[in-house]
């Protein structure tokens, strides 16, 4: 649904910019792993296609807020980093598949790369409310780009943080960390939000220990709700073959075995329709 | 007051004048989240090839100063699916429905329209031009009068008589008058334009092109005028023909430029992804603009701009034509 939102508060946190926005019909129907996409530039703006963000928070205060986290890239998120309380937004949410939760109370690594961590902080408490164990791998290329450490040991059991330049935390990347932690936690499940070369090496991890892993994929979008077909990727389907799916509408979250992270980018050979596979019925 | 939205397609009567354009509605459903399709004048569906295609490799979207271009390479489901799942969702609802098709040779063509001869809920077939042909090396068909007069013909001569063919033209041609003229000859019951002009953009960063089929459809208002021309000329030289005018539709506005250029019908496309409820706006808007200037109908603004300097507007003459003897 459409809301047009009005922004509560803004906030930088590290080197990411969070604005809490009042969206009531967005707040009610959200579940962990739902994003929304925003209208940016103002009523005459020149830029035609939605921003896709991910959510951090729900609250239902003021009748449900929503916290969005992002890092400015280009002029769109430069304007929305310019937002001030009380300017309002256009938003459509929530959209996409949300994280699947087990039944049962196991214990679920929630691993998270730059500003990716934000949609695990919602799926932490969901997991938390069923009584999992939840521990977190937070990484970045350096301590200010590590998203939400602090609020991550709040909440977790532990808490693994990795930087590339070794300012926080391990040395090194959140799936060199993976391994020791997946083993020391005895966990059943991974849930990712990363960069798709950090999901990829998150999923391999994930199968060599045999666990089930749910990766949130980050594509670049133009409308979010399925119209537009650019966000696509190949995945695998229950029928083993590959179709080129949305992430917004068939994701943003999906089992990891079965995304070909590798042919991303790409159109594999043997990918439904792709182009020479398969017969092209002309009489 | 409320004003005439009616219009016609052919002999086809549509509620309103505003209409999805190809490939900016995906099935249907995913606008059915948001609004009830029945309050668009049509539907008009991706366009829909023989086999499935997976389409192009991603990048498949760039944004661009007011638009965007995209290379999404028409991927869908293949006509049998198409006619399986998508067409029977949008007929049991009795939503109207546009179906667009494209091919790499006319005999693809052939035969989609064969299949969609029989089917239920076909309110009209519209002939995406631009696909590259096959047996031209690859040119678009709607680049030249006589290749695409081919594809119209073919696919005219298949169709059902009660249900129109429209052909989809592309802006990137040196006359598109001559084109849309081949295209009525060959028996295109309307014409719809604009298909998006190609365009390009380079990643400064990368230092390559922005989108992984390098070139790509360029849409959104930045075509706007492109496409007021087209409408414009192709009114001006074949009056009677009903014209869908589709290229950066945003308004109101925007919609009613098209209209007093010679449009009966207004695709919107790029406006919906940036507003799911694009189209019941820019209908309500178009709706006001018209009110607002004392139109009765629609139907009294289409083309309008087209008469003679010094006259004045054909709806506000009705009064005295009447009162004179």
């Amino acid at each position: 649904m459409q809301v047009t939102g009005t922004v509560l508060t803004t906030r930088r946190v590290d080197a990411y910019h969070a604005l809490t926005v009042v969206a009531p019909g967005i707040a009610e129907r959200y579940r962990p792993g739902h994003f929304v996409s925003v209208a940016v530039g103002g009523a005459h703006t020149s830029m035609v296609t939605r921003r896709a963000l991910s959510i951090h928070d729900v609250k239902a205060d003021y009748g449900g807020t929503v916290e969005l986290v992002f890092t400015t890239r280009g002029p769109g998120t430069a304007w929305l980093a310019d937002r001030r309380a009380r300017d309002t937004l256009d938003l459509v949410g929530p959209l996409g598949r949300p994280f699947p939760l087990p039944r049962d109370p196991v214990h679920c690594v929630l691993v998270g790369s730059e500003y990716g961590s934000a949609v695990l902080f919602p799926l932490a408490d969901a997991l938390l409310e069923r009584g999992c164990r939840v521990d977190f791998v937070l990484g970045g290329s350096g301590a200010e780009r590590v998203f939400g450490a602090m609020r991550a040991r709040r909440m977790a059991e532990t808490t693994t943080l990795t930087t590339e330049d070794g300012s926080l935390g391990l040395r090194g990347t959140v799936t060199d960390a993976l391994p020791a932690v997946i083993a020391d936690t005895r966990a059943d499940a991974v849930y990712a939000c990363a960069p798709m070369a950090t999901l990829r090496a998150v999923t391999a991890v994930a199968m060599e220990f045999d666990i089930p892993v749910q990766v949130a994929v980050e594509e670049s979008m133009a409308c979010g709700i399925g119209v537009c077909m650019t966000c696509v990727l190949p995945v695998i389907g229950d029928d083993g073959a590959t179709r080129m799916v949305r992430a917004c509408a068939e994701g943003p979250v999906f089992r990891g075995e079965r995304v070909r992270f590798e042919d991303v980018g790409t159109i594999p050979f043997d990918a439904l329709g792709a182009p020479g596979g398969g017969a092209r019925h002309v009489s | 007051m409320s004003v005439d939205m009616r219009t016609f397609l052919a002999h086809v009567e549509l509620a309103n004048p505003i209409t999805t354009a190809a490939g900016c509605a995906s099935s249907g459903r995913e606008l059915a989240q948001f609004f009830d399709l029945h309050r668009l004048g049509a539907l008009t569906t991706r366009s829909i090839t023989m086999a499935p295609r997976a389409g192009r490799p991603t990048p498949r979207m760039a944004e661009t100063p007011s638009g965007m271009l995209n290379a999404v390479g028409l991927q869908g489901p293949g006509i049998d699916a198409f006619l399986e799942r998508e067409l029977p969702w949008l007929a049991q609802r009795g939503i109207k429905t546009i179906v667009s098709i494209g091919g790499g040779t006319v005999a693809e063509y052939s035969e989609l329209a064969r299949r969609l001869a029989d089917a239920p809920g076909v309110t009209a077939l519209e002939v995406n031009l631009s696909c590259p042909n096959m047996e031209d090396r690859g040119r678009v068909f709607a680049r030249e009068g006589s290749a695409a007069a081919e594809v119209i013909a073919s696919v005219r001569s298949i169709m059902r008589y009660d249900v129109p063919v429209v052909a989809k033209l592309a802006p990137d041609v040196a006359d598109i008058v001559s084109v849309a003229r081949a295209c009525v000859d060959a028996g295109a019951d309307a014409l719809s334009m604009i298909n998006n002009p190609l365009g390009m953009a380079i990643d400064t960063e990368a230092l390559r092109p922005s989108l992984a089929a390098v070139t790509g459809g360029l849409s959104g208002p930045a075509i706007l005028p492109l496409a007021v021309r087209c409408v414009w000329q192709v009114h001006a030289a074949l009056p009677g023909v009903p014209l869908i005018g589709i290229g950066g539709v945003m308004s109101g506005r925007d919609a009613f430029q098209l209209v007093l250029a010679g449009a009966c019908a207004v695709g919107v496309g790029t406006a919906l992804f940036h507003d799911p409820y694009a189209c019941l706006r820019i209908e309500r808007e178009l709706e006001d603009l018209l009110r607002a200037r004392g139109f009765q109908r629609l139907a009294d603004a289409v083309g309008l701009a087209h008469r003679p300097p010094g006259s004045a507007p054909r709806h506000l003459l009705v009064d005295t034509e009447e009162s004179t003897p």
